[in-house]
């Protein structure tokens, strides 16, 4: 029924879904709560920083936080009400930590900023102004990750996007906040999806849903007019786990595979979650910007599974009540799916904008404490690991901590969708091993990173040092030099003159031998008055005795 | 502490693939004892009791906990694929001996399960064959009728006693192997024809019994394939190799070389291919290196039975290529998902 030729990729499994127990109700929007805890950080990249203070009214839509770097994402006021604290509460994270909120107490009004505006004749709209406009929506990856979706929107210098693709794989069991997403609001969807074809200038536009949600895909269809049929393709795909992961969706759609390091955008793909696409339209064309989302609540241990619409910073306790928890026998509250969430312990941990699910747990259904026995390679892991790695290697290598070696084995194209883990027949959880490597060569990039700065540093004021030293030194020389200079150079005229002065000796010396009696010249005065006087009285003498 | 995903995993264990692989064991086992007698129940019984009583003692030495490896499944394994390869009358310290090397020597001194280099079966059969080598080569002669066969009180005597029942030697016992038998008479000029035509123990194809033992073993390792629990990839390789070698030297020299059937449903061949080659934790692990380790198997099975000193092969050819997995892996990486082919 596609017509379209489709890739496979390595590995994956083939996963019980249960998807059709959370979607047997329509989406209920949730009552506002008395209380919501906005984090600071949503998102890939750096926190927001708050922009209003405590005792302020907000209303809803307004912005509370501001981005204050290029990879990061504004944070809007869910509804109206009044900030009471800005604080660490508990946040979404696989470590359970705390970071900054926004807590704002509402008021029940939900009253709306007054200068929403919309832009429906979105095509009339330069692409940079479509991407500001999603930016200042607060607009981030839906499907997960949470980086900033402006940013992905941004092609770069002489990047030509071919293919723009929308994610409503939703291969995770359990999860179905996509699948009712496409049910209710395909027509926002494609519309998101046209104004993220204008921004990037893309040709082609496919949007790949498993073949297990025939009512997203016939929802989808539906929506699309006969023009945009012409270059919008709603593809069925294989229902294989993790064919939702975006290099596995890319390969499964083009049978291009994203390099090693790179990014969609480098084969000419951009790709982005459904539920992106549907906030870009609320964002561009109503001028909503992202406060609220779809969230599956489902699992063994809620009577009443089903999705609904929250906003962000709802306690996930609230979301829980909604769906009549059954207290006895909930041991493990997870959000995200089975197979890539991590376990919430704080019930009044808020919804944001990467939350999708919150599965439930009983007892019976978690699995993953078996004991675990040794590694006897088997192989499964290989055989099912949809990034082709050899994942009892980097087990090997990871439980050595010899970290080279795991970075040989491409550690860092693994992408944690726990295939290996899951086939595993010793229960190994090499999932943790490989997060732990991970964490291990970042901080030692980090300490390495720290180290060359103190070394740098360090060599730096060794090289100073040398370099004062060497100074000092050359000045102490050239201090001692000219000292010596100076004396010496007395010393030589002193031995000059005293050459010279015997040379003159020497020489008057010698003309007074060759102009021999001459012993009248350089006469004193006085001698010369004294020879004169002589020969006067010579003189006398003789002119006295001539006659005689 | 914050579990890590995935949250769920499947209930299946290492102790299910183990136990499945002894089940897959049962038609080969049956067909050994419908053609060799009730022997093989004596050895493996040995051979079970002494790899779990020597694994539950070094674990102890170890001090690791001593239920959980001694209920895995690969001590029992290990201990029935040992019988296996054994005569079926043999004294009781030969599976003894066997199995208490393979489980020390072989596995827990380089740090059991998973950590052993070479396949521990295999060890064993090895250190038997070269130190008792009149001992492991002594077969009874298959049951060519019923009453040929020894009863199970007589061979329990014979293997704690060592005494034959009265009125019968080792020669009116045992006799040669088709393996031995083929290659001796070829080596004395016989044809490959001819000696299969005349001799009683060649059989129909690849020698009485042993055709149909092997045709269980392949039978049980196809249900390994079928269940997920073996790759196909190393058997097939195995056996590809076998084939085309055996296959090249008979169309060259039809008198001298047996045909491919002979090879690979003589001897210990499918055995080997699904149940001791395919030993994962001593096997290649990337797809391409199974290959390639299979094959290689394979041409070594053929060359040592045929120009070797040794009447099967089976263990050598494991052993050998066990110590060039570590090579093979290195060199047969996958392509990792976003690299260029190499």
């Amino acid at each position: 029924m596609n017509g379209r030729k489709l890739w496979h990729f390595h590995g994956g499994l083939k996963l019980d879904g249960h998807k059709p127990i959370s979607m047997q109700s329509t989406v209920e929007p949730l009552p506002i709560p008395p209380q919501l805890v906005i984090p600071l950080q949503q998102h890939i990249g750096a926190p927001a920083e708050p922009v209003v203070s405590v005792g302020d009214k907000v209303k809803k839509g307004q912005v509370i936080a501001e981005m204050q770097a290029t990879v990061s994402a504004p944070v809007h006021a869910p509804t109206s009400g009044t900030v009471t604290a800005i604080e660490e509460r508990s946040i979404p994270h696989p470590s359970g930590m705390s970071a900054a909120c926004i807590v704002i107490d509402t008021d029940g009004k939900d009253e709306w900023l007054d200068d929403r505006k919309g832009h429906s004749q979105y095509h009339l709209l330069d692409p940079e102004e479509l991407r500001i406009l999603i930016r200042n929506a607060g607009i981030v990856g839906l499907g997960g990750a949470g980086f900033p979706s402006y940013l992905k929107l941004q092609p770069g210098a002489g990047k030509i996007v071919n293919t723009l693709i929308l994610n409503g794989a939703e291969c995770e069991p359990w999860i179905t906040c996509d699948a009712m997403l496409m049910q209710n609001r395909a027509r926002d969807i494609i519309d998101g999806l046209n104004i993220m074809r204008h921004a990037v200038h893309a040709g082609e536009c496919l949007i790949g849903v498993e073949d297990n949600k025939p009512e997203a895909i016939s929802a989808l269809r539906d929506a699309l007019s006969e023009d945009e049929k012409q270059y919008i393709d709603v593809v069925a795909i294989p229902t294989i786990y993790p064919t939702g992961g975006e290099k596995q969706l890319i390969k499964v759609l083009t049978g291009k595979e994203i390099p090693s390091h790179k990014l969609p955008i480098d084969i000419g793909v951009v790709c982005h979650n459904v539920g992106t696409a549907a906030a870009v339209a609320d964002a561009v064309i109503r001028g909503i910007p992202l406060i609220s989302r779809y969230v599956t609540v489902t699992g063994t241990a809620v009577a009443k599974p089903h999705n609904l619409h929250a906003l962000f910073g709802t306690p996930m306790d609230f979301l829980l009540q909604q769906c009549e928890p059954q207290e006895d026998k909930l041991a493990r509250l997870i959000m995200g799916g089975p197979m890539m969430g991590f376990e919430i312990n704080d019930r009044q941990t808020p919804i944001i904008k990467t939350t999708n699910c919150l599965l439930t747990m009983q007892q019976q259904d978690i699995t993953d404490d078996q004991p675990v026995q040794p590694c006897i390679r088997c192989g499964q892991c290989a055989e099912a690991c949809p990034a082709q790695l050899l994942p009892q290697q980097l087990y090997w290598w990871s439980k050595a901590k010899d970290f080279d070696k795991v970075q040989d084995y491409n550690v860092f194209d693994c992408i944690e969708c726990g295939c290996c883990a899951l086939v595993c027949p010793s229960h190994i959880p090499l999932v943790q091993y490989y997060r732990f490597a991970k964490t291990e060569i970042w901080q030692q990039e980090r300490d390495k990173q720290k180290s060359d700065r103190a070394r740098e540093r360090h060599e730096f004021r060794q090289y100073r040092m040398e370099l004062k030293k060497k100074e000092d030194e050359e000045r102490r020389r050239k201090k001692k030099e000219l000292l010596k200079k100076t004396q010496g150079d007395k010393k030589e005229d002193d031995k000059k003159s005293a050459i010279e002065e015997a040379m003159a000796r020497v020489a008057a010396k010698k003309e007074q031998q060759s102009a021999a009696p001459k012993n009248t010249e350089e006469l004193t005065p006085a001698q010369q008055k004294q020879i004169a006087e002589a020969d006067a009285r010579r003189e006398r003498i003789n002119k006295d005795e001539p006659e005689s | 502490m914050i579990k890590s995903s995935p949250h769920i995993h499947p209930h299946g264990n290492i102790t299910r693939v183990m136990l499945n692989v002894c089940l897959a064991l049962v038609p080969g086992i049956i067909a050994h004892i419908y053609f060799f007698g009730l022997g093989l129940i004596i050895n493996m019984a040995i051979a079970i009791i002494t790899a779990l009583l020597t694994e539950a003692w070094i674990l102890k030495l170890r001090k690791h906990p001593i239920q959980p490896s001694l209920l895995d499944g690969s001590a029992l394994l290990t201990a029935m694929l040992i019988a296996l390869t054994l005569p079926p009358m043999v004294p009781w310290w030969i599976p003894f001996i066997g199995t208490a090397f393979a489980m020390v020597f072989a596995k827990h001194l380089y740090g059991g399960l998973g950590q052993n280099p070479f396949n521990p079966a295999m060890v064993g059969f090895a250190v038997l064959l070269i130190a008792f080598p009149q001992e492991m080569t002594r077969w009874t002669s298959p049951a060519f009728n019923d009453a040929s066969l020894l009863s199970f009180v007589e061979l329990v005597r014979y293997s704690f006693s060592g005494v034959l029942p009265t009125g019968l030697s080792y020669d009116a016992l045992t006799m040669a192997t088709p393996l031995d038998t083929m290659k001796i008479q070829t080596s004395l000029g016989e044809s490959v024809s001819a000696i299969q035509s005349t001799q009683k123990v060649m059989g129909e194809v690849a020698g009485f019994g042993w055709e149909w033992i092997n045709l269980m073993f392949l039978v049980g390792g196809l249900y390994l394939i079928i269940r997920g629990i073996i790759g196909w990839q190393i058997p097939a390789a195995m056996l590809l190799g076998l084939f085309l070698i055996s296959l090249i030297t008979s169309l060259i020299a039809p008198d001298s070389y047996a045909s491919p059937l002979f090879h690979l449903f003589g001897g210990a061949t499918m055995l080997g291919a699904f149940f001791i080659a395919t030993d994962p934790v001593t096997a290649s692990t990337t797809p391409r290196g199974r290959l390639i380790y299979g094959f290689s198997i394979g041409l070594l099975i053929y060359i040592i039975r045929s120009w070797g000193g040794y009447p099967d092969a089976i263990a050598f050819a494991v052993l050998l290529m066990n110590m060039a997995v570590p090579t093979i892996d290195y060199y047969t990486q996958p392509r990792v998902f976003g690299h260029d082919g190499k």
